[in-house]
This record gives C-alpha cells, sequence and structure tokens, in this order.
C-alpha cells in the first residue's frame, strides 16, 4: 500500500487573487514581512500496491487527468509505503 | 426545426432555462438527456447547461466530464455535430479539452450575478450567425469562475482562426477593463473550438429569451443555432441525394 500526497497550485504565471486577499489578512494579523501568499489544493490518496512504479504511474496519471488541470495548475506529490 | 438536446447533469440549474428557451419561445423539438444515458440520440445541437454540476467540487466542471454522455457528445463534437457550452457547461467543455482554455475564479472573489453587455466578434459561426459584427448583446452572467485564461500563444492563434466570438463591453460596444466582470483575458465572454462547431459562453442566452426577462438579446444565438441546423440538414440531403 503506497500514501500519495498531492498538492496542486496555480501556474506561477497565473494571478492568484485568493491568495492576494489571504496576504492582506496576514499584513492586518501584523505579519508585514510575508508576501508571495498563494493557494493550492491538497490531496490525499492511497494506492493499493505494493510496487512503487505502480503507485507513482497510477498518481500521477490521475494528477494528469483530473486532480490538475495543465492549462491552470503544476502538481508535485510524494509517495510513502504504508501499512495496508 | 432543429432537435436539441440539453443533457441534465446533477447539479444542473439551467436546463429547464434552456429547454423554454429553445423548445417554448422558439418552438423547436427540445428535449432532456440524462447524463447517465450513453446515447445522444437524434439530434441537431447538444446543450450544456448552467448549473453546479457535482457541487463544483475539485473544480467547476471537472467531474462531470467523466459523466457517461460525455463519451457520447465527444464522439458528436468528433463528427462535426453542435455542442453548446454555457456558464457550466463552458466549464465543463474546457475541462473536456473539447474547448481551449480554463475557467478561474472571478478576479473579485465574489459571485458575480448581473446584467452584462457582450460584443459580438465573429459572426460567421453556427452560434452567431443572425448578429451583425460588433453587436452589442445584454445578456446576464451567474458565475464564480468565469476569469477566462489561455496562454498568451494559444491566444494568438485564437484570435487570428476568428475563435473569439464574445467580449464583455460596455453599453456602446467599447471594450475597458471596466466591463470586464471577471477578469477574463482580454475580456472574453465565449469562445469556439478550431474546427467552429463547439461553442462556449459564460453568459446566459437562455436567461435572455423572453421579453418579461429583461432582454431578447440572447434569442439570436438560438436562432443562429436553429439555422445553421437547417442549413446543415440541407447541406447532407444534398450530399446523400448527389451519392444516389
Amino acid at each position: 500500500m503506497f500514501q500519495s500526497r498531492i498538492v496542486v497550485t496555480l501556474r506561477k504565471s497565473i494571478l492568484d487573487p485568493q491568495g492576494k486577499a489571504v496576504e492582506q489578512g496576514i499584513h492586518s494579523l501584523g505579519f508585514p514581512k510575508v508576501e508571495d501568499v498563494r493557494i493550492g489544493k491538497f490531496i490525499e490518496l492511497r494506492v493499493a500496491t505494493d510496487k512503487r512504479d505502480e503507485a507513482e504511474r497510477i498518481t500521477k496519471e490521475a494528477c494528469q487527468k483530473l486532480l490538475a488541470n495543465p492549462v491552470m495548475e503544476d502538481f508535485s506529490y510524494t509517495l510513502e509505503q504504508v501499512k495496508s | 426545426m432543429a432537435k436539441f438536446g440539453i443533457i441534465v447533469f446533477p447539479g444542473s440549474n439551467c436546463d429547464h432555462d434552456a429547454h423554454f428557451a429553445t423548445g417554448t419561445v422558439l418552438g423547436q423539438e427540445s428535449r432532456f438527456i440524462w447524463h447517465k444515458d450513453k446515447k445522444l440520440g437524434d439530434i441537431d445541437v447538444v446543450i450544456l447547461p448552467g448549473g453546479f454540476s457535482y457541487g463544483d467540487y475539485l473544480r467547476c466542471g471537472a467531474i462531470a466530464r467523466f459523466s457517461p454522455i460525455m463519451t457520447d457528445v465527444v464522439r458528436f463534437a468528433a463528427d462535426g455535430g453542435t455542442v453548446f457550452g454555457i456558464c457550466n457547461g463552458f466549464q465543463i467543455l474546457t475541462e473536456a479539452g473539447l474547448l481551449p482554455g480554463a475557467l478561474l475564479q472571478n478576479a473579485s472573489l465574489r459571485f458575480a450575478c448581473k446584467q452584462v453587455h457582450v460584443r459580438v466578434e465573429n459572426n460567421r459561426t453556427r452560434l452567431t450567425n443572425k448578429s451583425g459584427a460588433g453587436d452589442v448583446l445584454q445578456i446576464p452572467i451567474a458565475h464564480g469562475d468565469g476569469n477566462y485564461f489561455i496562454d498568451d500563444t494559444a491566444l494568438r492563434r485564437m484570435e487570428e482562426r476568428g475563435q473569439i466570438l464574445f467580449r464583455y463591453c460596455n453599453a456602446d460596444g467599447s471594450v475597458s477593463p471596466e466591463a470586464n466582470p471577471n477578469g477574463s483575458l482580454a475580456n472574453i465572454a465565449g469562445v469556439m473550438n478550431e474546427a467552429g462547431n463547439v461553442f462556449g459562453m459564460m453568459p446566459h442566452p437562455e436567461r435572455a429569451s423572453d421579453a418579461l426577462l429583461g432582454s431578447t438579446d440572447g434569442l439570436p444565438i438560438f436562432q443562429s443555432l436553429i439555422e445553421s441546423a437547417a442549413n446543415q440538414s440541407l447541406y447532407h440531403g444534398l450530399m446523400t441525394a448527389e451519392r444516389s
């Protein structure tokens, strides 16, 4: 069994108004040094296999075809073998 | 007479409005198609209506494109059939890869529900042939994710090929940042694919199809579809006659 942890973020070239709004909130909180706030998504899933390359292939394909939209988003992931 | 098929996804909420515009107002043959159906059947135009299919989970339209009926919608589009996505339907078509680009969250972070003006940029299409080039239409919008985005290279190609159909504008037809309700790139409100048979727009023409609704500016859009459906069946008729 593999645990995938996936992070989906807006591509760097795309403005993130939500991140901007949160950044202003953090400034109001009293942390003016905080900058470049960007909001993304965190997705966890498990793949029922003991083969790392299979778990990776499935995770990657799920990201490319559904979990992220390549027009506007980038993704990254980590894999960890866990006990089923 | 054109035959319209309106796909009903879980969470569609403008399906009846689209049926009202095409069936009740314009007197066309219009029927609903459940998203779990496998076949579209005998129709001229598929409409993917507005709404919040699958609760807008993950991204707007991201899950709906895996509905069983979408396989046949993709087949229908590949065969040259007319596919028209309104609002959430537009989002689904971009997610399905049938239209270029993507729809991001509104730059204002607010749901925008109001009347807007759009300018017809290309009137030589199945969706706009009843409008004049540069015509200004008053049509309402109602969306939280209508901020059209595409990379520069693809945008340039779309502009060259006349794939930009509508731009948000002022009442006099001038295009300015103030007239842009959601941050869309180049004020884009509606586009078509390269082949010219798949269309998407964020404004709701079906909500501007009767004087009681405040505007009838949406009607030319459906009338264009009816006209082009008639031309196509004439064309197919001639082709068949020639062959036999």
